[in-house]
């Protein structure tokens, strides 16, 4: 019998049943306007309100009123950040990380075009955003400051803590691209002092198309889009009130969940070592950094991860890579570049990323699995020795 | 997640012809490291025919799969007709590749060019540095490929950049990506060339390049018909002009402005100007 083992729990992660039963009601009899007058709708908003609760209490916001609910966390991100600096307008400087999600990247390089500075902090060899770097950076000019909590592809935790508290006596608005956060570690926005915090459902086993955004208490931003009085006129629009009921749902499970963190990791760490063990050519990236405890980014170097995913895609297992071929833009993964790491090893990286649901069977049948497919490539790789078992690769140009 | 046919599938997965041969009659080799994927393509030849071929590939399945195919379509052929197959013919074997993985395919073929012209015992010719970032994924195109269209054709709108270059031409995603980058390259010269624009102007130069063009070509040319043009300001490429004379009441004062006026400036200081009667 073939399993199916997903491990790749970073791209989407599957709707809790919870989840779903608590949506439901929604979609059928529950169907009605959360800004109707009546009771039909009026009833609805209720448990609107309920979920924008159980949000604020995942996040460790102060008060429920700080959460806006988004369509995505790319929306979440980009109302985050242009919202700021619509608001700063005079303020044209922005600072973030080389190796950020493209919904903050790629942003940024548009502000670019439209006028901004923008300090684009690098990373050490294990992906951490250089705090020094970072400090030095911010100045009169600086309309806001935008980090990941933790990259999507090492899983690597970023010095958030402490660029908050820096940022906080700068008085300079701070923006926590928290979307591989939530679920995996403790998030308390008030000790992180930062004034906005981008989360997104399907990350956490709630359902796709909703996010959420805090917004502390008293932070000066400007709407994206106009329209009505939902959400405070932060972001108007119909709310999706199935989304947001099974979003809070999935938040308030993912806080009580935190206590299996500590399981998850030591289940991530026996499948990296096992790897490593059983897998020569292969290396972590990352692993010198304090990471979630669900991620693990493995090297597998002289093959190329789109065929590694593929051979592992039609045994059941599934996992995503920083290949090249394996993305939209044909461009190896930017994360792996920051982190200096030769292409060598980025084309041949295959993330692994696990979830509450994974168990030790599926990791097992992943090992099992996975020495195969290696040695399979091996043999056809032109950087390869077969009679040796020695790989070489030529001079990168 | 790439659709790929059943063909393919079953070449990554099963691939043929694997591995190094011993003392082959040509090899080939393009791709590298740093772009993502390599191949070296094996032929053994006896009596013009290509009687074994063999490949190692460093890529995905698309590039595994087109190098296996190869190896399958010039098996048995003369090395005169090997030389024919062209990239299509990979993708045709392989009942199609996505768009994005084309270039799997020319890899393929750049291979078996490579090892026909070491068995002949002539120079690689294919050295497949492609410089740039991909803009247009559909046709491969590269911004470098864009940015020397607008400086060695004078290319400086959308449409013609799309007929020259076929950039764009497919699903039209990258359309503003490369107005981008038209706008970022014209006026300035970073790509040196003969036929490359000139350092830009400043504002005094330019100024004084138009006043030159009024008094030495339009102003007389006016004064013909009674009429005389006064300079009022110029904001970028926008000349703010007056006609006076027989000119200032003269129905056909636009017509004349925009015929003579804007082209004779266009014609002695820039293909960009505009002219505005105030």
């Amino acid at each position: 019998m073939t399993m199916h083992v997903y491990l790749d729990n970073n791209a989407t992660t599957m709707v809790a049943p919870e989840v779903l039963d608590a949506m439901l009601p929604f979609y059928r009899e529950m169907y009605g306007n959360a800004s109707s007058m009546h009771y039909f709708g009026g009833r609805v908003a209720k448990d609107m309100e309920k979920a924008r609760h159980q949000v604020a209490e995942l996040l460790g916001a102060e008060n429920d009123f700080e959460i806006t609910f988004t369509g995505t966390a790319t929306e979440g991100d980009n109302l985050a950040i242009r919202g700021i600096t619509s608001y700063y307008r005079d303020k044209k400087h922005v600072i973030t990380s080389t190796v950020e999600h493209p919904a903050v990247l790629n942003l940024c390089r548009q502000l670019e075009k439209e006028g901004y500075r923008i300090t684009y902090v690098p990373v050490d060899s294990n992906g951490v955003v250089d705090l020094q770097v970072l400090k030095e950076a911010v100045c009169d000019e600086t309309a806001i400051v935008s980090i990941m909590h933790a990259n999507n592809e090492t899983g690597v935790i970023m010095p958030v803590k402490e660029i908050g508290a820096f940022l906080k006596e700068k008085k300079v608005p701070f923006h926590i691209d928290g979307v591989q956060a939530a679920g995996k570690i403790p998030i308390n926005v008030q000790e992180l002092n930062c004034d906005l915090y981008t989360i997104s459902a399907h990350k956490f086993h709630g359902p796709k198309g909703i996010g959420a955004l805090y917004v502390k208490k008293g932070t000066r931003m400007r709407p994206m889009i106009y329209g009505g009085h939902q959400e405070k006129g932060r972001r108007p629009g119909t709310e999706n009130v199935p989304g947001i009921v099974g979003m809070g749902k999935a938040a308030e499970m993912a806080l009580y969940h935190l206590k299996d963190m500590k399981a998850l990791s030591s289940l991530r760490d026996r499948l990296q070592s096992e790897v490593l063990k059983r897998i020569p050519t292969s290396s972590v990236n990352g692993g010198g950094a304090e990471r979630t405890p669900n991620t693990a980014n493995i090297t597998f170097e002289f093959i190329e991860g789109e065929s590694i995913l593929l051979h592992l895609d039609q045994k059941g297992v599934y996992v995503s890579t920083g290949s090249a071929c394996s993305t939209g833009s044909l461009e190896p993964s930017h994360v792996l570049r920051a982190m200096d790491l030769p292409f060598s090893r980025i084309h041949g990286s295959i993330r692994f990323s696990l979830s509450r649901y994974t168990t030790d069977e599926e990791v097992d049948y992943a090992l099992s699995i996975l020495p195969g497919v290696i040695d399979n490539l091996l043999t056809i790789s032109p950087f390869w020795d077969n009679e040796k078992k020695i790989g070489s690769i030529p001079q990168e140009g | 997640m790439w659709e790929y046919t059943e063909k393919v599938k079953d070449l990554y997965t099963n691939p043929v012809n694997v591995g190094k041969m011993e003392n082959p009659d040509g090899v080939g080799h393009v791709g590298s490291v740093v772009c993502g994927d390599a191949l070296t393509l094996y032929i053994r030849v006896k009596d013009n025919i290509i009687t074994d071929a063999s490949f190692e590939t460093f890529g995905c399945g698309s590039a595994i799969a087109s190098s296996s195919a190869l190896t399958e379509m010039i098996k048995g052929k003369t090395v005169e007709e090997a030389e024919k197959i062209k990239n299509q013919d990979i993708v045709d074997y392989l009942g199609g590749l996505p768009n994005q993985k084309i270039h799997c395919s020319v890899m393929g073929s750049e291979a078996l060019i490579n090892a026909i012209a070491d068995y002949r015992g002539e120079k690689p010719p294919v050295d497949d540095e492609h410089e740039g970032e991909i803009i247009c994924q559909c046709m491969n195109i590269t911004d470098v490929d864009i940015r020397k269209a607008v400086h060695e054709k004078g290319i400086t709108n959308i449409d013609d950049m799309m007929e020259s270059t076929g950039a764009g031409t497919v699903c039209g995603t990258c359309i503003p990506k490369i107005e981008d980058i038209i706008e970022e390259e014209r006026g300035r010269c970073s790509i040196k060339d003969d036929r490359c624009c000139e350092e830009p102007m400043t504002n005094l130069q330019k100024i004084k390049k138009i006043e030159d063009a009024i008094n030495s070509v339009i102003r007389p040319g006016l004064k013909r018909d009674g009429g005389d043009i006064e300079l009022v300001d110029v904001q970028g490429d926008v000349v703010f002009v007056k006609l006076r004379g027989a000119c200032s009441s003269c129905m056909s004062a636009s017509m004349t402005l925009e015929n003579f006026v804007q082209s004779e400036l266009r014609k002695s200081v820039s293909k960009d100007i505009i002219v505005k009667h105030v």
